[in-house]
């Protein structure tokens, strides 16, 4: 089977068994990460534009590394300097599909920024966070992560703990989580969980202590301080307190429960130092697993050549 | 489904190829010593399993046995209408100065082969590389040959050949088939 999208924008693009496909694949390209030559030639002419208008160490690499283990010419963008010269975002992207561009790998901070490229361009387009919108490889990794480790999906109960509101990264964890069968809970504080979560079918939880019980994985999320100013609580402190991962809270959960953070983490807020160390915590296995979900996504992405005619005289091997 | 359908070897006839094939490997290569199979996915690496048991009946040497998948090394990814599934290689031995004896069903245009010796050289530096194959069923694109041949089998181009094995919950038996739809 293979993709019906041409482009990766959002976990609700996706059905189910389009995103069995991708972390099936994925297990394949972590066997590539493990050997001595990280290298296979199957993207091999093929362009992909990384093109960030927000800063990235993890995403941007991973995409990078994602790239080049495939064989694929790899050119980063850190747009600013088009934006500070006033050139429009779609002008941007023409210019680099003009250059042949096969994959459009894009981060913007204004939600929506990656559909609009998708809708007018020919090359496929990446979706690698969008605002406070989608990061749907970010979830694929995660559910990669918790497959690995725990075997299923399905049954499981996910805890997403922190800034709801604002993340990217919790919205296509939820889409995800709940197509695979796994039943949500998202705590934080009130004035950081949306409005509109009733529609999604998670349980909601005020009380982090709560929200634990019997927890099979607790997703933390990066408290943003960068993103908004600090008006949603009143001290980091009393965040930290109330929505900090501990030793004592994890305890609250199952004996196995699976500990992850998207990165990059404040030590000492959303989790304590000695948790992410810890036995639990599988945070480094996600940023491995992110370069073989990510080469799954590109490699089943740039699928057929989309403007060329299929040539019917191919010969079977 | 089976339109025109011709058994071309059955259960038997596969296993008596195969053990022949195991006699030639052993004589072709003085001692096992350095020797490992390579399956090809699928149906390789259920044929390198087979060889592999029958030189641990007949000289009673243990040979490591990898599993290949070419996907990733394709020459026609980009032709096809359908991406191909990848699928894992699993090779747990250093294949370094090892005589790897790659395994196949059927041997057709070469490229599969091509592919695979690719990959493999990918994975380290082996002594030499031989290839033992089911069926031989000519029509070659590439400069290829088989060290170790099952059956040679005459084809039409546009014939399909099908190996189906017992590891697959199928009944071991070769097909010739004419039905482009299969």
């Amino acid at each position: 089977m293979t993709l019906k999208i041409k482009d990766l924008i959002s976990i609700k693009d996706l059905d189910r068994d389009e995103l069995r496909l991708i972390l099936d694949t994925a297990e394949s390209f972590k066997e590539v990460g493990a050997r001595d030559i990280k290298k296979v030639p199957t993207l091999r002419g093929k362009t992909v534009v990384n093109l960030f208008f927000e800063p990235s160490t993890r995403t941007r690499t991973s995409f990078e590394l994602a790239a080049k283990r495939l064989s694929a010419d790899l050119v980063n963008i850190s747009a600013d300097s088009s934006m500070v010269k006033g050139e429009t975002l779609l002008d941007t992207a023409r210019n680099l599909e003009a250059m042949q561009a096969d994959l459009i790998v894009v981060r913007h901070p204004c939600a929506g920024a990656p559909a609009l490229l998708a809708q007018k361009m020919t090359s496929a387009v990446i979706n690698a966070g969008d605002g406070a919108h989608e990061h749907p490889t970010q979830a694929l990794l995660d559910l990669f992560t918790i497959r690995a480790r725990k075997k299923t999906l399905e049954g499981l109960t996910v805890v997403i703990v922190g800034d709801i509101l604002h993340s990217r990264v919790a919205r296509s964890a939820i889409h995800a989580l709940k197509m695979v069968g796994s039943s949500v809970r998202v705590v934080g504080p009130p004035t950081m969980i949306p409005r509109e979560i009733m529609n999604w079918g998670v349980e909601v939880f005020y009380q982090y202590d709560e929200a634990l019980k019997g927890a099979d994985v607790i997703m933390t999320l990066r408290l943003q301080l960068e993103r908004q100013g600090r008006s949603l609580f009143p001290t980091i402190r009393e965040y930290s307190n109330l929505y900090g991962l501990t030793a004592r809270r994890l305890s609250m959960a199952k004996d196995d429960v699976l500990v992850m953070h998207p990165g990059p983490i404040n030590r000492g807020i959303e989790i304590a130092p000695d948790v992410a160390d810890g036995l639990s915590s599988a945070i480094l296995s996600q940023t491995t697993n992110g370069v073989a979900v990510r080469m799954a996504v590109l490699y089943l992405l740039s699928g057929v050549a989309k403007h060329e005619p299929v040539d019917p005289q191919r010969t079977p091997h | 489904m089976k339109r025109n359908e011709r058994i071309v070897l059955d259960s038997l006839e596969i296993n008596r190829a195969l053990s022949r094939v195991a006699h030639e490997v052993t004589e072709r290569n003085q001692g096992l010593s350095d020797l490992a199979f390579v399956g090809i996915r699928t149906g390789g690496v259920h044929l390198a399993h087979r060889l592999a048991g029958r030189l641990k009946k007949i000289e009673g040497v243990v040979l490591p046995v990898g599993a290949l998948d070419i996907t990733l090394y394709r020459d026609d990814l980009y032709k096809k209408r359908e991406q191909p599934t990848v699928r894992k290689t699993e090779i747990g031995f250093d294949i370094t100065g090892k005589k790897v004896i790659l395994v196949d069903d059927v041997l057709f245009t070469g490229r599969t082969i091509r592919a695979a010796m690719d990959e493999l050289i990918d994975f380290g530096r082996p002594r030499e590389i031989q290839l033992a194959v089911l069926i031989d069923r000519g029509h070659r694109e590439l400069p290829i040959r088989a060290h170790y041949v099952g059956k040679s089998l005459p084809t039409a181009a546009d014939e399909k050949v099908k190996v189906f094995l017992s590891e697959e919950g199928e009944e071991d038996r070769v097909v010739i088939t004419n039905d482009a739809e299969n």
